[in-house]
C-alpha cells in the first residue's frame, strides 16, 4: 500500500497490465515520445517501444476504428483520447462498431478494448473540450462505462477494464489526476467492474457520486458531520452496468438522496438514479429526491463563470439540507 | 362564455362558509362534477362540485376566508376564453373593482410554447409552491403513507412537518411515540402494567396552559347547546326497557345478513322511536311561534355520531317507513361520512327527533340535551344483564335504560310518559319492528 496521485495509480496500471500480458498495448495522440498530454504514460515508449505504445495521427475515428480492429483479431489494446469530446468523431465507431459486434456476430468475436477518456472542466478549456458527457455513452448497450473518483478505484478497476473481454470506455477526471489515497500494490489488485462501493456510511441521507464529485461529496459529509448530519456516500464507480443495490440498501435506511454528477442534469445520470431510487423504492420515499448538476449552459471560459456553473461541494451541502428539511 | 361560481348553501340554516382549501387551482381545467373546492360549514367539510366545465380563470376567495351564501368565489371559463373586464363586471354585478388581480402564472409555468431558450436552460425542476394539495387526500410522503398503512394511523389526524404540511417519516415516528407513552399512561391506570417504582417517580415539567382556537365545529355545538339548555324548558323521562327479546331477534336476524348489512340494537331504537313518533306527532314537531306548533309530516330520525372533536347528527329520513336492513346500511355509511368530515348535505339536514346513544360506552344513563328546533331527543344506554326481578323470581336478565328529554312548551309528562309506554312495546316486542 502507498500513498500516490490518481495519475501514477493509472499510470501503475498501465505498467503492470503491459508487463503482464505482451497483447496489450496503447494508442493514441502524444502517448509515446512526449509521454501522454496528462504525463500517464511517461517512460512507456522507452521501456515498451513503438510498438506498443503508438503516436497515431490527429484522428479519433482512425484510433477507435484501427483499435477496435486489433481488438478482434486478437490483441488488447488501450485507445487513448486527449479528451472525451473527441469521442464524438469517433462516435460512429463506439457505438455501431464497439457496442455492437459481440452481440450482432453471436458472439463469435470478442473485444478486448478499452477506451481511455478524460472528462470534465474546471480547467478553462472552452465550451467544446470541458464537457462531461459520460452518461451519452452509458446509454448504449454493450459498452462498459467505467469512472473512478479515487486512485485506488482508478488502479483496481483500471486493470479490470483492460483483463475484461469487452469494449470499455474508461474515463478519467483530468482535475482528479493530483488526488491522492492508499493504493495497494498487488499486482493482480483488482476492483470489480458493475459494483458500486460505499465510500463512507452515515445513517441521515444518501449521497449518490462518481468520478469527481466523489470527493466533493465526501468533503460536503464532513461538514454536515460537524452539523450532527451523517450523510452515507455511494461512489457508483460503473454507469454502466450500473449497480443500484447499494443506492437502495442505503436509501431504504436513510429515505432521502442526493445525486451528484458532473454532467447536464436533463438526461443525466442523477435521472437515471433517481427514477430507478423510486421504482424500486418508492415506499421509502420521504423527500423528492434531488439532482446536484452542471448549470444547463455550455461552459463558460471565464473561470469565474465557470466554477458556478460546475457543480461544487457547498451545492451538494446544500442540496442534502434541502432533502432532509434542515 | 364565463361563469360565476358561488358560496353554495349546504344545509337550511347555513349562513356562511369557510372556503378551507382550493382542489382546482386558477389555470386548471375543470369537468362538470369535479370537484372545485373544500368548504367547511359549522357541521362538515363538504366538497363543491363545478357547475361547469372550463377552466378555472380565476379565484375570487383565497383559502381560509368565510364567505357569505352565494358569495362568488370563483369564475369559470371556457378553454382559452379571456373573459373582458366588462364580462367579469357583468358576472359579479358591477363588483369588478373588489377582483383581486389575476396572479402572473407565468413565472411559474412557463409555457412550452413560448418558452426561449434562456428559460429551457433556467433550473428546471424545482418543487412549485402551489396552492393546492393533493386531491382525496393530505400531502404525505409516500414512506409515511406505508408507514401508516403498517401502523393504521389516519394521516388525516397529522400535522406534517415537511414543505407544505407534507406529513414525512420524522412525523409518523412522533405520532407512534405518543401513541406508546398513551398507552402505558393506559396500562398504568388499569392496572395491567407494573406501577413505576416510586424511586423513578420524578415531578415532571407541569405544562403551560393553552389556548386553542375552536374548530367551527365546537363553535356551533357550543352556540347550540348553550342556546338549547338555557332557553328551553327540559323535562326528563327515565325507564328501564326489557331488551332479552330484542338482543335474541337481533342474533338471529344477524344471522341472515350480510356482513355489510348487520343491525345494531341502536338500528332498532330508530325504528322504534320513528314507529313511536308516527302515533305522537307532538314530539316529532317544533315551535313554529308563540302561538303555532308545526307538527312534521316526515318522521327524519337523527342520530348522533362523535366525530374528531365534537359531535354531528346525521338523519335517517322516514324511519318509520324503512326497513331495519336499510335504516342500518344508511346509518352506518353517513356515520362513516360523517367521521371522514366528508357528509354530503342531506346527510345533516332535517331531522325531526334525535337519538343519542352512548351504550358502547358503557353508560348507565345519561340525559341528552334538545337538538333545536326538535322537541325531543332519546339518550340510550347500554344493554346489561343485571338482576332483576321477573314473575316474582330474581333473575339475570338483559335490560337497557334510555331517558327522553322534552321541550315543555310542546309536551307534556303524560304525553311524553304515553309515548315512552308504546315505544316500550316495539322493544320489547320487537317482532313488531318487522311487520
Amino acid at each position: 500500500m502507498a500513498r500516490i496521485t490518481m495519475r501514477e495509480a493509472i499510470s501503475k496500471a498501465l505498467w503492470e497490465e503491459m508487463e503482464r500480458d505482451e497483447r496489450v498495448f496503447i494508442m493514441g495522440e502524444e502517448v509515446g515520445v512526449w509521454g501522454g498530454t496528462y504525463a500517464v504514460t511517461k517512460g512507456f515508449y522507452d521501456r515498451f517501444g513503438e510498438k506498443r505504445v503508438r503516436d497515431t495521427p490527429i484522428a479519433e475515428a482512425a484510433i477507435i476504428g484501427g483499435a477496435i480492429g486489433a481488438a478482434l483479431t486478437g490483441s488488447r489494446p488501450i485507445a487513448e483520447l486527449m479528451t472525451i469530446n473527441f469521442a464524438f468523431v469517433a462516435m460512429d465507431h463506439i457505438v455501431n462498431e464497439a457496442a455492437k459486434l459481440h452481440y450482432m456476430f453471436a458472439g463469435q468475436f470478442k473485444l478486448p478494448l478499452v477506451i481511455r477518456a478524460v472528462s470534465g472542466g474546471g480547467r478553462q478549456l472552452g465550451a467544446t473540450h470541458s464537457q462531461t458527457p459520460d452518461a451519452i455513452f452509458a446509454h448504449f448497450p454493450g459498452l462498459k462505462v467505467v469512472s473512478p473518483g479515487t486512485p485506488a478505484d482508478a488502479k483496481g478497476l483500471l486493470k479490470s477494464a483492460i483483463r475484461s473481454d469487452d469494449p470499455v470506455l474508461f474515463i478519467e477526471n483530468a482535475t482528479l489526476y493530483q488526488s491522492k489515497g492508499e493504493v495497494p500494490d498487488d499486482l493482480d489488485y483488482l476492483e470489480p467492474i458493475g459494483k458500486s462501493k460505499i465510500q463512507r456510511e452515515g445513517d441521515d441521507v444518501t449521497i449518490v457520486a462518481y468520478s469527481k464529485m466523489v470527493p466533493a461529496a465526501l468533503e460536503a459529509a464532513k461538514q454536515l458531520a460537524d452539523e450532527g448530519i451523517e450523510a452515507e456516500v455511494v461512489d457508483l464507480r460503473s454507469l454502466r452496468p450500473l449497480d443500484m443495490d447499494p443506492v437502495i440498501a442505503s436509501f431504504k435506511r436513510t429515505n432521502r438522496a442526493v445525486i451528484a454528477e458532473e454532467g447536464w442534469r436533463s438526461y443525466g445520470v442523477g435521472s437515471e438514479v433517481s427514477a430507478r431510487i423510486y421504482e424500486l423504492a418508492f415506499d421509502y420515499v420521504d423527500a423528492p429526491v434531488k439532482r446536484v448538476a452542471q448549470a444547463e449552459v455550455p461552459l463558460p471560459y471565464n473561470a469565474k463563470l465557470e466554477q458556478l456553473a460546475l457543480p461544487q461541494t457547498e451545492d451538494i451541502y446544500h442540496a442534502v439540507k434541502e432533502v432532509i428539511y434542515g | 362564455m364565463a361563469e360565476l361560481v358561488t358560496m353554495p348553501k349546504l344545509g337550511f340554516d347555513m349562513a356562511e362558509g369557510t372556503l378551507v382549501r382550493w382542489v382546482k387551482a386558477e389555470s386548471d381545467t375543470v369537468e362538470k362534477g369535479e370537484v372545485l373546492a373544500e368548504i367547511e360549514t359549522d357541521k362538515a367539510t363538504v366538497e363543491v362540485e363545478s357547475s361547469y366545465a372550463g377552466v378555472v380563470y380565476r379565484h375570487l376567495a383565497s383559502e381560509g376566508t368565510a364567505l357569505p351564501v352565494n358569495a362568488p368565489i370563483a369564475i369559470i371559463a371556457d378553454k382559452g376564453e379571456e373573459p373582458s373586464d366588462d364580462d367579469i363586471d357583468a358576472l359579479l354585478g358591477g363588483a369588478g373593482s373588489q377582483v383581486p388581480e389575476k396572479k402572473t402564472v407565468q413565472e411559474e409555468r412557463p409555457s412550452e410554447a413560448e418558452g426561449t431558450q434562456a428559460e429551457e436552460m433556467a433550473e428546471p425542476i424545482e418543487e412549485k409552491a402551489t396552492s393546492t394539495t393533493p386531491v382525496g387526500g393530505v400531502r404525505s410522503s409516500p414512506l409515511a403513507r406505508r408507514m401508516a398503512e403498517d401502523h393504521g394511523i389516519p394521516l388525516a389526524e397529522l400535522d406534517g412537518s415537511g414543505p407544505r404540511g407534507r406529513i414525512v417519516k420524522q412525523d409518523i415516528e412522533n405520532y407512534l411515540e405518543s401513541i406508546d407513552a398513551e398507552s402505558v399512561a393506559e396500562g398504568t391506570e388499569a392496572g395491567g402494567k407494573e406501577l413505576q417504582p416510586m424511586t423513578a417517580y420524578t415531578m415532571g415539567e407541569v405544562p403551560e396552559d393553552e389556548v386553542i382556537a375552536m374548530s367551527r365545529l365546537r363553535q356551533a355545538i357550543s352556540r347550540r347547546m348553550q342556546d338549547s339548555n338555557q332557553n328551553f324548558p327540559h323535562f326528563y323521562l327515565t325507564r328501564v326497557y326489557k331488551t332479552g327479546a330484542l338482543m335474541k331477534l337481533r342474533k338471529e336476524l344477524n344471522q341472515l345478513l350480510p356482513d355489510e348489512d348487520k343491525l345494531s340494537v341502536n338500528d332498532f331504537i330508530l325504528k322504534a322511536t320513528a314507529l313511536a313518533l308516527r302515533q305522537y306527532p307532538n314530539l316529532n314537531a317544533s315551535i313554529e311561534d308563540e302561538s303555532h306548533i308545526r307538527r312534521h309530516g316526515h318522521v327524519n330520525i337523527g342520530v348522533a355520531v362523535a366525530v374528531e372533536g365534537g359531535l354531528m347528527t346525521v338523519v335517517c329520513k322516514d324511519a318509520d317507513q324503512k326497513p331495519l336492513r336499510l335504516i342500518a346500511r344508511e346509518v352506518r355509511e353517513m356515520a362513516g361520512r360523517a367521521r371522514d368530515r366528508k357528509v354530503k348535505p342531506e346527510d345533516i339536514e332535517g331531522s325531526t327527533f334525535s337519538v343519542s346513544n352512548l351504550g358502547m360506552f358503557g353508560i348507565d344513563e345519561f340525559a341528552a340535551i334538545i337538538n333545536p328546533p326538535e322537541a325531543g331527543i332519546l339518550a340510550v344506554s347500554a344493554v346489561q344483564n343485571v338482576p332483576a326481578v321477573e314473575d316474582g323470581e330474581l333473575v339475570i336478565a338483559s335490560r337497557m335504560k334510555a331517558t327522553l328529554s322534552a321541550d315543555h312548551r310542546v309536551t307534556d309528562g303524560a304525553e311524553a310518559a304515553e309515548f315512552i309506554a308504546v315505544l316500550a312495546e316495539f322493544l320489547e316486542e320487537p317482532m313488531r319492528l318487522l311487520i
